[in-house]
Order: C-alpha cells, then sequence, then structure tokens
C-alpha cells in the first residue's frame, strides 16, 4: 500500500529534509507470464494499466516502456485538455475524458494540477467563423458547454490578443470552452504509475519490445530487451511508434508518424490565463504555473522518427504569435523540443481490438491524445478486460477504414491539439 | 532540417520541397473490381516505416518536378535519390 500524500505526510516529511518519502513505483523483474501486458509506459498505456486493476479486478498485469515512464509525448506535449469536438462520437469520446480529469487528483491522490482555464479558439475569416459557430451548436446539443465570443469579448476575455482590424489574419471572434484548460503532463503518468503500482502492476522500464511471437490468429507473448514475456493479451498504447509494434505482429495501420514541436519562452509575470488556440494562423499560446508562456507549432509533413522537427515550422509559428500578440515581440525563447505523433487519415484515434486475437491497439491520437488520457485508458481497458468495445469506443475501431464510416475530426483537430 | 538532392537541381534546402508520401503504391488498374478491404489497402494503410522510406517529394519552390528518395526515418539520412518510374534502389 502507498501512504496517503497530504499535507500532514509533506510536513513530516519535512523533518528529514524530503530524503525518506517512500517509492512512487518499484523496478521489478519481469515475471515470466502476465496475463495482460501493455506496451507503452505513456499516460495511455498507465491508465489501462491502473483501470484494468480498478475496474475489472485483474491483477497480473505488466507495462514495459522502453525508455522512463512519461518521457514520451505524455512529457512532450503543451498540455492542452479540451472535448469541443464537432461529431458525436468524438463528443462523447473526449467528454467523457474531460470528465474524469475533473476529479482525477483525488482519484489518485496525486495532483495533477487540472486547471479549467478555459479554451479559446480563434476565428480569422468567414469560413472560421461560420465552422466555429456551427461546432458551438454541436457541442451544445452534446451538453458539452461551448461559446460564441465577438471581437469585444474576445478583448475583454483575453486583453494581450491583437484585435486589430489591420493585421493580416485579423481576429473576427472566438469560441471558448470554459470547462477546458491544462494539467501537468508528468503528474498524469506519475499518479497513474503509483496507483497501478499499489494495485500489484508491474512497471517495467528500460524494456523495449522487439517483437511479438504469434501462434496463427493469435498471440503468445513479446520479445523484449529483458527477456521473452509470455502473455495472453497485448494492448498496445505506444503513439508515434505504432506501426512499428504492428509490423512485429504482420499488421499494418493507417498511421503516418511525424515530428510535432513545442517550445517555451523565458518565465514572466502572469499575462494570460486562459488557453488561446488559432487554426488558422497555426499558433497557440497558454502560460505554465512557472511562468514560461508554452507555444504549440505544427507537425513536419514528412514521416520521422528523429523526436525533431524542422526551424522553419517554429519560425512560422512564432511569426504568427508575433502578429496576435505584439506584447511578446522581445521574448527569449528557451527551450524547443519534438515528439512524434501518429496521426490518422481522419485526425481521430483508435481504440480497438484487431484481426489478431488478444492483440489490441490505442493509436491515432496523433496531435491531440493527452486531453483523453483519462478515457483512452477507461475505455481501452473495458476494450481488453471484456474482448469488446465500450459504447463509447466502439466507432473508433480499426474497421472504419474499411467501412468508410470515418470520424472525420480535421477541422477540431488538425493543428489545435 | 536536411539537404536534399534534386535530382534536376542538385543540392537545396529542404524546405524548398513537398512531401508526396508513400512511394510505389500503385493505383488500382481495375477500381471497380476492388474490395474494400483493398480499397482500404490502398488508400488508408501505411507502412510508416522506422528503417529505410521509400518517399514521393516534390521540387515545388523549385523546378516543381517529382522525384522519389529514400530516406532513414530514424535518423533523416537521404540514402539515395531516384526519379520517377524508376525501380526503387535495395
Ligand atoms: C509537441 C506536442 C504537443 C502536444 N500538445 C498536445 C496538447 O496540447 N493537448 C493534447 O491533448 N495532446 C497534445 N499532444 C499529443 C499528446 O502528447 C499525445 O497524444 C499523448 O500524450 C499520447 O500519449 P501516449 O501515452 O499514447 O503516448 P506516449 O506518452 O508517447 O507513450 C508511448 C510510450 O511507448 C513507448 N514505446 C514505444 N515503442 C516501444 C517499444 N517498442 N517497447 C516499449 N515501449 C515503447 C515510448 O517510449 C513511450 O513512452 C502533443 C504532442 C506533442 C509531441
Ligand atoms: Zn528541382
Amino acid at each position: 500500500m502507498k501512504n496517503k500524500y497530504s499535507i500532514f505526510t509533506l510536513i513530516k516529511n519535512s523533518f528529514s529534509y524530503h530524503e525518506n518519502w517512500q517509492k512512487a513505483w518499484g523496478n521489478p523483474k519481469p515475471k515470466s507470464y502476465y496475463d495482460i501486458v501493455i506496451v507503452g509506459g505513456g499516460g495511455h498505456g498507465l491508465a489501462t494499466a491502473y483501470y484494468l486493476a480498478k475496474e475489472h479486478n485483474l491483477k497480473n498485469i505488466a507495462v514495459v516502456e522502453k525508455g522512463w515512464i512519461g518521457g514520451g509525448n505524455t512529457g512532450r506535449n503543451t498540455t492542452i485538455i479540451r472535448s469541443n469536438y464537432l461529431w458525436d462520437a468524438s463528443a462523447g469520446l473526449y467528454d467523457h475524458a474531460l470528465k474524469i480529469w475533473e476529479n482525477l487528483s483525488q482519484e489518485l491522490n496525486f495532483n495533477v494540477m487540472f486547471s479549467q482555464r478555459g479554451v479559446m479558439n480563434l476565428a480569422h475569416n468567414q469560413h472560421d467563423v461560420r465552422e466555429l459557430k456551427r461546432r458551438t451548436h454541436a457541442n451544445r446539443l452534446n451538453g458539452i458547454d461551448c461559446e460564441w465570443l465577438n471581437v469585444d469579448q474576445v478583448k475583454e476575455f483575453c486583453p494581450i490578443i491583437n484585435c486589430s482590424p489591420d493585421i493580416r489574419y485579423p481576429v473576427m471572434g472566438s469560441t471558448l470552452q470554459r470547462r477546458a484548460g491544462t494539467a501537468r503532463h508528468d503528474a498524469v503518468a506519475w499518479g497513474y504509475a503509483r496507483s497501478a503500482d499499489s494495485m500489484g502492476v508491474d512497471i517495467i522500464q528500460n524494456c523495449e519490445v522487439k517483437g511479438i511471437k504469434r501462434k496463427g490468429d493469435s498471440i503468445e507473448g513479446l520479445e523484449t530487451t529483458k527477456g521473452f514475456i509470455k502473455t495472453s493479451k497485448i494492448g498496445v498504447a505506444a503513439a508515434g511508434h505504432s506501426s512499428v509494434i504492428a509490423n512485429m505482429a504482420g499488421l499494418k495501420l493507417p498511421l503516418e508518424s511525424k515530428p510535432l514541436q513545442a517550445l517555451v519562452s523565458e518565465p514572466i509575470k502572469p499575462i494570460i490565463d486562459t488557453v488561446v488556440m488559432s487554426n488558422a494562423v497555426h499558433a497557440y499560446v497558454s502560460q505554465s504555473d512557472k511562468g514560461e508562456l508554452v507555444i504549440g507549432a505544427g507537425t513536419d509533413s514528412y514521416v520521422s522518427y528523429t523526436q525533431k522537427g524542422t526551424h522553419e515550422i517554429i519560425e512560422g509559428t512564432l511569426k504568427a504569435v508575433l502578429e496576435l500578440y505584439p506584447i511578446f515581440s522581445r521574448l527569449r525563447m528557451l527551450r524547443q523540443w519534438g515528439g512524434i505523433v501518429d496521426i490518422c487519415p481522419d485526425a481521430s484515434p483508435i481504440i480497438s481490438k484487431t484481426s489478431i486475437k488478444g492483440l489490441y491497439f490505442n493509436c491515432g491520437w496523433g496531435t491531440g491524445g493527452f486531453k483523453a488520457t483519462p478515457g483512452s485508458g477507461h475505455l481501452f481497458a473495458y476494450t481488453i478486460a471484456k474482448d469488446e468495445p465500450h459504447a463509447l469506443n466502439a466507432p473508433f475501431n480499426i474497421n472504419r477504414f474499411v467501412s468508410g464510416d470515418l470520424v472525420d475530426e480535421h477541422g477540431a483537430a488538425a493543428v489545435a491539439h | 532540417m536536411f539537404i536534399i538532392k534534386c535530382p534536376y537541381c542538385g543540392e537545396r534546402d529542404h524546405s524548398e520541397f513537398s512531401y508526396g508520401g508513400e512511394a510505389h503504391i500503385n493505383r488500382p488498374k481495375k477500381p471497380t473490381e476492388l474490395t474494400d478491404d483493398q480499397w482500404a489497402e490502398y488508400l488508408f494503410m501505411r507502412k510508416n516505416i522506422k528503417g529505410i522510406h521509400y518517399e514521393r517529394w516534390n521540387h515545388s519552390h523549385g523546378c516543381r518536378r517529382w522525384f522519389n528518395m529514400a530516406r532513414d526515418t530514424s535518423n533523416d539520412k537521404i540514402h539515395s535519390v531516384y526519379k520517377i518510374g524508376e525501380k526503387p534502389p535495395v
């Protein structure tokens, strides 16, 4: 059992200079057999293991991670959380996650710093205005909070936005989802890891999956850098590396893996207390609790696994940022990094069984899966435990690329994460 | 962040080029006879390889011609550039 984190344990541990905190998760050697192995120790994989243990009462579970937990896209994203997607299926999926976020810190006894500071999506032309108003109505019909702000209201809600009609892409209005916001990315991985570990899940780091052993149409186990692990079910949540794992089992996925970049500025005093996104000019900004501006850039066009993108992408983003916020013109940028995102043709994820018995995939979250972490783990756990999808993730099966029943979310997902 | 050697113009910064996706995916000869699975394969399924990837590029800010390239997607090193219609190098 884990000791509960509280103000009292904080005070108590301060007497020993915080050197005696209980380990949040262990460092086990892999057992020879697990009922279920989750591949990928990002937020999605760890959440899946947590819900398998908690809601389906399964105990013999491992998460194998090739690096350290949360070191993939979970620790590289700009942490925007919202559920204002267009279609009913997506609304169901993303709002399911948002509802879990609202109580996640309490549930995990780990402060994930979920902050419902609101997310704005700016419109810069007539088409944006129509599209975003349509999305506002669609969201409200699905019971998701969403408001339309005219230019004066935009200025009032976020005064530093340049609302002059003279700029190249003038602001013509915005949507606002007040329940949306940000969270601390690392904390999400750590919180799920700690709770999963306390329920007996083995979290095995520095363990790369190298092969999947198949027997006909079912699986036998995994070849890893720490030896062979026999198992009856494999749940893959490997983000940018999903196709690589699929290839090991002889499957092909409808994915392309591309670099996506972000950058942060030097820390400054609080200046922007919400998240502002703009699809048309390709820029979005929020401010971290440390004071850095967190700026999301775009993807490079080509397939790459290098975890670094090109300079021109950042240049384009910063140009747009400067036109929208001239006040930032003398800020220096502190760090820049990239992650590899797995993009589906319809910009919606896959949480699905496959043609191979016992092999499940949770992938295709592309540029925007952080917001879905709790919901994705919850539904993936259900799918693996019951060997059938939950109603909320049924539309996100892999077969939609054959049936043609796509969930086209390019408008809500493309640049904006 | 790499230099591409256009087979027609020579070495240029990659920002002059546009990516055209995985190469050597043939358009089905008899589209009306395809099953849904075959359509899905043609339209959506991609190798998405970590390693040598055969792909199409267009020199959009130069000669505007298409060509193919073999690039290692694990480090972005370009192994060879070859013309449309040519067989991929092994
Ligand atoms: C720059 C950037 C900004 C983003 N901004 C946002 C945002 O604002 N909002 C939002 O909702 N989403 C955003 N995203 C997307 C989001 O980060 C991802 O969709 C989400 O974090 C995916 O979580 P995951 O757990 O599936 O993947 P990851 O955290 O990447 O975890 C996958 C894990 O699998 C491991 N793995 C891979 N191959 C193997 C193997 N062979 N064996 C063992 N382990 C393996 C990896 O090491 C990795 O740790 C952003 C992404 C990036 C890169
Ligand atoms: Zn050329």
